[in-house]
């Protein structure tokens, strides 16, 4: 199966400086993709390139095996059939919410426009608001009228651009999973793009991560916080701590704690000096282990508990335990590791 | 003994202002024709003239407004329309002396004293020197005559000028007749008309037109500018009634605060001397008789003058421009 | 004490400035009721009928004329980089600062028959007579459009500016083209502001008086004029000023009632937008049209100006001229921060109240607007020399006492506010709409309300718009004549009461000096203002 979308090389630049670069990346049909990445490493750059908003300075983009741009020519951004959702929603003030989401729906007779609006105003859940000016409804609800005018003309595609920014986190949450529901009922393809990673883990079958500029992986999440491909990506992605150890056999490493033996191999030499990435659910309370760390910190989570434990080399590890082992601050825990993927990365 | 100085110091100085006479003076005449006059006046006699310049209608509202609290002594305005207008206002004080009714002819003021003419303006016929003869212009009325389709520029009838001179007609001749005259105007015109008189004048001179109406002393000043004007004067109506005469003109205001200083001003300014500089200035004609016309504006030659008192002009200033209105002169 | 500060303050400092208005207007209007009857037949069988024609034509010509000028130059200087953008951004403002009875004339020496340009067609051409005769009504509002647009262009340039880019590309995700996304977006979302520059002008119009004199053409004040100066009724021609009052007021209201429900106000924050290149020809092409209108619209008359100025400039360059031009500046100064200052006082009161009452007391004190200078000084003048008349008899002055308010700033400040308050009040206005309620409420709950919420957040927010009304009333009494004339006190001669003493005569090389030195004050101003970002 082909991809529906495609993006080769792609590569843009704002006058000296390279904002995009050598981008690849493929997604299929009814997929939910994301790019994630701090502000300023080009992710909303590659959506407005897709758009057709900016030029490119390299590479090709594909959607539905055609060529939608490249650096001599490129399809109108008009011409794309790829709907965008603004992080300011850009709604129109002056139209009520019915107009704003038949707005893009001018080829359709008027009944049909008049069907169409109503359909997708049910799919977000609005129908009773169809009279109503943006600036009459809260956020979420002129969020979901962005993510309607969008979706009403059927997209091949759905670009979406930080759309859950502006809102508060409750509703971030409670919004992504119902946007991905409704995304999902439609069978839309869609890219997301974000700084929140719990937001992509939620929305997102693939997930890109960006970092000035560069595409540092691309995987579903479950890959990405167990196997991330870079340090950058082990680092941005979850939470944990690096901690030295040394090669002790083809699929072995020697920690502070203990030696850990993966079941795949590592492309390690004997010998070589690593830092292993220890996530807070790699690291076990356990009375009975006779490694002991002592309490700096903690950060009750209600089933859980996340401390942070200080080895007796001073190396700092996160541990997430059961809430019901409440442990004091400065007093010493049995742990133990348990790891199921081994993220190592040689030293430099 | 040194306070008492001060003190005498300070009356003095305050009693120097208080008497030092003033005369404030409403001008509707363009401030700086009038102005080197005044300053001359102040220079002969001491007295502070205050001026304040403005348009005709808004002075004589404000005059009105103002009523016995007013500041000014005299108001000075163009046209007998207007000078009719304010005396009709009880804007006026009359006035009696011997030395105004001396030096400016019964014509050129109002019968009670009201106001008094200082300057004579003739409106004529001015013609291109190439297109035109001399010989084929008479009268004013003549300008209505088909010959002169499409050759002739007139100023805009909102225009006082046009007004008295319409209302003179007026006076003269009856509606009726007044009317066709006005009717044929309008259907000569070889262009919109003018908004002031030396554009009108520049049009002739540049062959947009052959024929015009225009006071003489746009002519002088046009002349003065560029001497190879290709325009010729010519004396309307020397057979019939003579040339149309305007005044400019002034009266002492009903409230006046310094009534003698007033009427004093206005002796001055209708003495041979004042009226002289009034000739050379804006070459215009001097009220006073005795006063002989700027070289430049003599050199145009004497006329004979329409002797109606230019009073009546006045009194038919608002039925002249309701005739123009109906006849679409605009 | 909370009652009083919130009811009673405000409506009675709103009532205080809608006074400056509601008097002068009430003065003009009370005399609709002893029409003259003879002088209403004259007028209603000769004059009316092809008054409302003209007014008519002036109207729909100036209006499409600078809704195509100013729209089009401000989506092209807004949104699209050519070539001398940069420059055209602020110089197609500089025709703000030229008054329009000085274009008016300038053009005019310039394009008819004894104008230089028919002077030089002439020898090469056997017939002129294809040479349209610029004295006419296409005349009047091609000068009237070069004039005013740049009303037009500065609202709508920087409505665009903020949201325009913005809006093509929400119509473009929609499948609208660019052209498309232009008709169905950025123009209907920039609308408050463009029919707030179409408002200006189309009062502009209505008002004014040098320019129609220019063209003989006659409108609703050339009738007033007619009526006062020629037919010696004041009263008509007052009563003919309530017909444009009211005229003005239809506009209005026509304009809110379209509005209906929408709201402008921004939601959300829009970032500035990189522009979109014209490369090629259309990048040539932009810098034709626009470089165009600047030479046609101010080079050009400047020039002329310049040459008529050149033929005396020794005699009209004296210490007089520099005393005109001194009182010109500091007048100005002094209006356009009295009149800013009670225009951003009342746009508060009208956003904090909120009430429809509030909001038409805001209308009827904004109207002096359209009414014509003369008869507005009528309206200001008269009721202060009453005034003055009671104080000196209740007093018992008498004598050597003429006036107490009359003939002083006072009087001429209070008129400049009646007239140009519609001015400042649209700039402060639009830039208090575009704060957010949450802005208000943020700083509520913070415990800011009342005169401290306006101190801390309103005016640090509109210091933009604030500082935009300044300088359009500035540039606004720099160019003013008729109140000037009236309402100043002993010397006070301005520049444009010079221009006016000079052209009353038909001097016209004489005026042009004076002229120049109106628009080149009038520049600084200009300029500041298209350098405004958050211009209204």
């Amino acid at each position: 199966m082909s991809a529906l979308l495609e993006l080769q090389s792609v590569s843009q630049r704002y006058g000296d400086k390279t904002v995009v670069n050598d981008m690849s990346f493929a997604l299929q049909q009814g997929e939910i993709a994301c790019l994630l990445g701090s502000s300023g490493c080009g992710k909303t750059t590659v959506l407005r390139c897709i758009a057709g908003f900016e030029p490119l300075a390299g590479g090709e983009i594909h959607l539905a095996g055609r060529r939608l741009a490249s650096v001599a020519d490129s399809v109108p951004a008009h011409l794309r059939q790829i709907g965008m959702v603004f992080q300011d929603y850009a709604l129109f003030p002056h139209l009520n919410v019915q107009e704003n989401v038949g707005f893009g729906l001018g080829k359709l007779s008027r009944s049909e426009r008049e069907a169409r609006v109503m359909a997708v105003l049910e799919v977000v859940g609005l129908q009773a608001y169809a009279q109503a000016f943006p600036h009459e409804l809260s956020g979420g609800q002129q969020q979901r009228v962005a993510l309607a005018r969008a979706l009403a003309p059927k997209p091949q595609l759905l670009l979406l651009d930080e759309p859950f920014s502006n809102l508060d986190v409750d509703l971030r949450e409670r919004l992504s999973r119902e946007v991905r529901d409704i995304l999902k009922s439609q069978g839309t393809t869609a890219i997301l793009v974000t700084h929140d990673q719990h937001e992509a883990f939620a929305m997102a079958d693939k997930v890109g991560v960006m970092h000035q500029g560069q595409l540092q992986q691309w995987a579903p999440p479950y890959e990405l916080y167990h196997e991330p491909a870079s340090r950058y990506v082990a680092d941005f992605i979850g939470q944990g701590a690096f901690v030295p150890g040394r090669v002790t056999g083809p699929r072995c490493v020697t920690l502070e704690l203990g030696e850990y033996c993966s079941a795949v191999p590592r492309q390690f030499a004997e010998g070589d000096q690593v830092d292993v990435l220890l996530r807070p659910d790699d690291v076990v309370h356990d009375d009975a282990s006779l490694v002991t760390a002592k309490v700096l910190g903690k950060v009750f989570r209600g089933s859980e508990f996340l401390y942070t434990l200080q080895l007796d080399s001073g190396q700092q590890v996160l541990a997430q335990v059961p809430s019901h082992h409440n442990h004091a601050i400065g007093e010493a825990i049995g742990i133990r590791l348990e790891l199921d993927h081994l993220i190592a990365f040689r030293r430099a | 003994m040194k306070k008492q100085v001060m003190l005498a110091a300070v009356l003095a100085a305050f009693s120097g202002v208080a008497m030092a006479e003033e005369v404030t003076l409403y001008t509707a005449r363009a401030e700086q024709l009038i102005k080197p006059i005044l300053e001359a006046y102040e220079k002969e006699t001491g007295v502070k003239v205050n001026v304040v310049s403005g348009g005709e209608g808004p002075l004589m509202e404000r005059l009105k407004a103002e009523g016995t609290n007013t500041p000014a002594d005299i108001f000075m305005t163009v046209d007998a329309g207007n000078l009719w207008q304010a005396s009709n206002m009880g804007l006026f004080q009359p006035v009696k002396s011997t030395a105004l009714a001396a030096n400016i002819p019964a014509n050129l003021r109002d019968p009670a004293g009201n106001w008094f003419g200082l300057s004579v303006r003739a409106r004529t016929i001015f013609f291109n020197k190439k297109t035109v003869k001399p010989e084929q212009l008479s009268s004013y009325e003549d300008l209505a005559d088909a010959k002169w389709k499409g050759r002739l520029c007139l100023r805009t009838s909102k225009k006082v000028y046009n007004q008295s001179l319409v209302g003179t007609m007026i006076a003269d001749k009856g509606v009726a007749a007044t009317e066709k005259v006005v009717k044929g105007w309008v259907d000569n015109l070889a262009a919109p008309v003018f908004p002031d008189d030396t554009k009108m004048l520049e049009a002739i001179d540049a062959g947009q037109c052959d024929v015009g109406i225009a006071n003489t002393y746009y002519y002088g000043r046009l002349l003065k500018k560029s001497p190879n004007l290709q325009v010729g004067i010519f004396w309307a109506n020397q057979k019939q009634n003579g040339v149309h005469v305007n005044v400019s003109g002034a009266g002492v205001t009903k409230h006046a605060k310094n009534p003698k200083g007033a009427v004093k001003l206005l002796e001055w300014l209708s003495s041979e001397k004042a009226q002289k500089l009034y000739a050379d200035i804006d070459m215009e004609y001097a009220a006073n008789p005795k006063v002989k016309a700027n070289a430049a504006v003599a050199s145009w030659g004497s006329f004979k003058s329409d002797l109606i008192n230019v009073s009546e002009a006045g009194a038919k200033q608002a039925e002249a421009v309701k005739l123009m209105d109906r006849m679409g002169y605009k | 004490m909370s009652r009083l500060h919130t009811l009673v303050i405000p409506w009675l400092l709103a009532c205080l400035i809608a006074l400056c208005t509601i008097v002068p207007l009430g003065v003009v209007m009370l005399s609709a009721l002893t029409p003259d009857p003879a002088i209403w037949s004259h007028l209603i069988e000769f004059t009316l009928p092809e008054l409302f024609k003209n007014t008519a034509i002036m109207l729909l010509g100036v209006g499409a004329g600078v809704l195509l000028l100013g729209v089009s130059l401000a989506w092209l200087v807004a949104v699209y980089d050519f070539p001398g953008r940069r420059i055209f951004n602020w110089a197609l403002m500089l025709p703000l600062a030229m008054p329009a009875y000085v274009l008016a004339f300038a053009q005019v020496g310039l394009l008819e028959f004894t104008g230089p340009v028919q002077t030089w067609l002439r020898p090469h051409f056997e017939d002129m007579r294809w040479f349209p005769q610029i004295r006419s009504a296409w005349g009047l509002v091609l000068v009237m459009t070069l004039a005013f647009y740049p009303y037009v262009y500065l609202l709508s340039r920087n409505a665009f500016a903020t949201m325009g880019r913005r809006a093509l590309e929400v119509g473009q995700s929609l499948g609208l083209s660019r052209s498309q996304g232009f008709w169905r977006i950025a123009l209907p979302m920039a609308r408050p502001w463009i029919a707030g520059g179409l408002i200006l002008v189309i009062m502009e119009s209505l008002a004014d008086f040098g320019t129609v004199a220019v063209f003989n053409y006659d409108t609703f004040t050339s009738a007033i004029y007619k009526a006062w100066f020629a037919l010696f009724s004041l009263d008509t021609a007052k009563q003919i000023a309530s017909l444009l009052v009211i005229l003005v007021f239809i506009v209005l209201v026509l304009e809110q009632r379209s509005r209906g429900r929408r709201a402008y106000a921004q939601a959300g924050r829009a970032a500035p937008q990189p522009r979109l290149l014209l490369a090629g020809w259309r990048g040539w092409a932009a810098t034709l049209a626009a470089g165009s209108v600047v030479l046609v619209a101010f080079v050009i008359p400047m020039l002329q100006l310049a040459y008529w100025a050149s033929l005396d400039f020794a005699n009209q360059f004296s210490s007089d001229f520099l005393g005109y031009a001194w009182r010109s500046v500091s007048l100005s100064l002094i209006a356009a921060m009295l009149v800013t200052a009670i225009a951003l006082v009342l746009a508060y009161l009208v956003r904090r109240q909120g009430s429809q009452a509030m909001r038409n007391l805001a209308r009827v004190a904004t109207m002096g607007y359209a009414i014509p200078g003369t008869v507005l000084a009528v309206g200001v003048f008269v009721p202060v020399a009453w005034l003055d008349n009671q104080i000196i008899a209740l007093m018992g002055w008498g004598g050597d006492v003429t006036a107490v308010f009359k003939g002083t700033l006072l009087a001429m400040l209070l008129a400049f506010v009646a007239r140009f308050l519609a001015v400042a009040y649209s700039s402060v206005d639009t830039a208090m709409n575009r704060i957010t309620r949450s802005h208000d409420e943020a700083a509520r709950n913070l415990g800011c309300s009342g005169w401290a919420l306006l101190r801390r957040v309103y005016l640090p927010l509109l210091s933009g718009g604030l500082f935009t009304g300044v300088l359009m009333v500035f540039v606004d009494v720099m160019k003013e004549m008729p109140i000037t004339l009236m309402t100043r006190p002993f010397g006070w001669d301005t520049l444009s009461v010079r221009v006016y003493n000079m052209t009353a005569e038909g001097m016209w090389d004489q005026a042009a000096l004076p002229a120049i030195a109106i628009v080149l004050v009038g520049l600084i101003p200009t300029i500041l203002l298209s350098r405004q970002r958050d211009v209204a």
